[in-house]
């Protein structure tokens, strides 16, 4: 009995991190946890992320991500000397046989226009994933808590142990 | 003749190592933070008088917000990808000292007060820290703060609403009585940082 309930505590405990994990797959293209990150309530614009893997011998390219949003682009942050720009991209190289990682800090799905509809956690935001040769994909990004996103190596945070910096509204 | 020999290189190295001293902590405000590491070479004095508008709209000066120890960043709300993991970065940081019973105050002051008002300052430093403090202003009340810390910020076409503006991303660690102290970077880990701050709080 005892097993049974520890068994399945820890599989309620590690089935919302699967969900999370969701992927799709389009001709050779397979995307792998796309999400974005929790805003604040009044917040204009967020950021959305995911990672495609080339399992193809043919180069492809992201070219467009489409949203109900007012404005979606495909961005990256630059960062010269600590000096900060984004830059709008025209398209994101998906070389055959790799992995393209957008992630925080650097190239990002840029959604303009959230005013009155910040992204919450758990809120599931359709997107349309546009490949130059793959062709078009719909994909949910599932919006995390900023917690779970640290920067750098961020393993010291949101976990339980100081993470009470996280939720304070 | 040898004591005077000795004595004389002596006074060379102590001298010598206080030139050093002095030099490294030209930029300080003395030497009790001298075994708080810093490597960062900053030109001129950083920080001094501001005045700008808190997270509930009340006008505020450098004195009334500085008056304890205080991690200072400038940034906009609109930016969803590097701002917020500074912020991020810079309230675990302060989450880590908060462990060890440093308090700190992190400071968040918008160069974007255009779109920028207390309420969306409130509502973004609120999801960081419940203690991280959101100012903003006028432009030319942002634009004198900014100057102070001497940041750099530039602030694209306004006729389109979404517009972005490139900046600075650089934290100041300031200390009541002593003003600028340190400097972060981005590649800082809020873990180094804790460290540094500590070291300079206990130092105080």
């Amino acid at each position: 009995m005892k097993f049974m309930t520890i068994a399945a505590s820890a599989a309620l405990m590690v089935l919302p991190h699967l969900a999370m994990a969701h992927d799709y797959k389009i001709a050779d293209l397979v995307i792998d946890h796309p999400m974005a990150i929790e805003t604040p309530a009044t917040a204009r614009a967020g950021g959305g992320y995911l990672s495609v893997t080339n399992t193809g011998d043919t180069d492809d390219k992201l070219v467009e991500a489409r949203a109900d949003f007012l404005r979606v682009e495909l961005h990256t942050s630059k960062d010269v000397d600590g000096l900060v720009s984004m830059v709008r991209l025209d398209g994101i190289d998906i070389p055959a046989g790799e992995t393209v990682t957008l992630k925080p800090g650097g190239m990002h799905v840029m959604f303009m226009g959230l005013e009155g509809h910040p992204f919450q956690v758990g809120r599931e935001i359709p997107v349309t994933l546009v490949f130059e040769k793959a062709g078009a994909v719909d994909v949910i990004l599932q919006v995390e808590a900023r917690e779970e996103h640290a920067p750098k190596d961020g393993d010291h945070s949101g976990h339980g142990d100081h993470s009470n910096h996280g939720a304070s509204n | 003749m040898k004591l005077p020999v000795i004595a004389a290189l002596l006074a060379v190295v102590v001298l010598g190592g206080l030139g050093v001293g002095w030099y490294l902590n030209t930029d300080r405000s003395g030497d009790q933070f001298a075994q708080c590491s810093s490597s960062t070479a900053v030109g001129g004095a950083i920080g001094g008088p501001f005045t700008l508008v808190d997270e509930t709209g009340e006008t505020v000066t450098d004195a009334d917000v500085l008056s304890e120890p205080s991690l200072v960043y400038f940034g906009y709300t609109f930016c969803p990808d590097v701002c917020p993991l500074d912020n991020a970065r810079n309230a675990d940081a302060i989450a880590l000292l908060d462990e060890r019973d440093v308090k700190v105050q992190p400071v968040f002051i918008s160069i974007d007060p255009g779109r920028d008002t207390a309420e969306v300052v409130r509502d973004y430093t609120d999801l960081f820290h419940p203690r991280m403090l959101g100012l903003t202003g006028s432009q030319e009340q942002v634009r004198a703060a900014s100057q102070a810390y001497k940041t750099f910020y530039q602030i694209g076409d306004t006729s389109d609403p979404y517009y972005l503006v490139n900046h600075t991303t650089f934290s100041y660690l300031m200390l009541p009585d002593h003003g600028f102290v340190e400097l972060f970077r981005r590649e800082d880990t809020a873990e180094e940082m804790a460290d540094d701050i500590a070291c300079y709080v206990n130092a105080m």
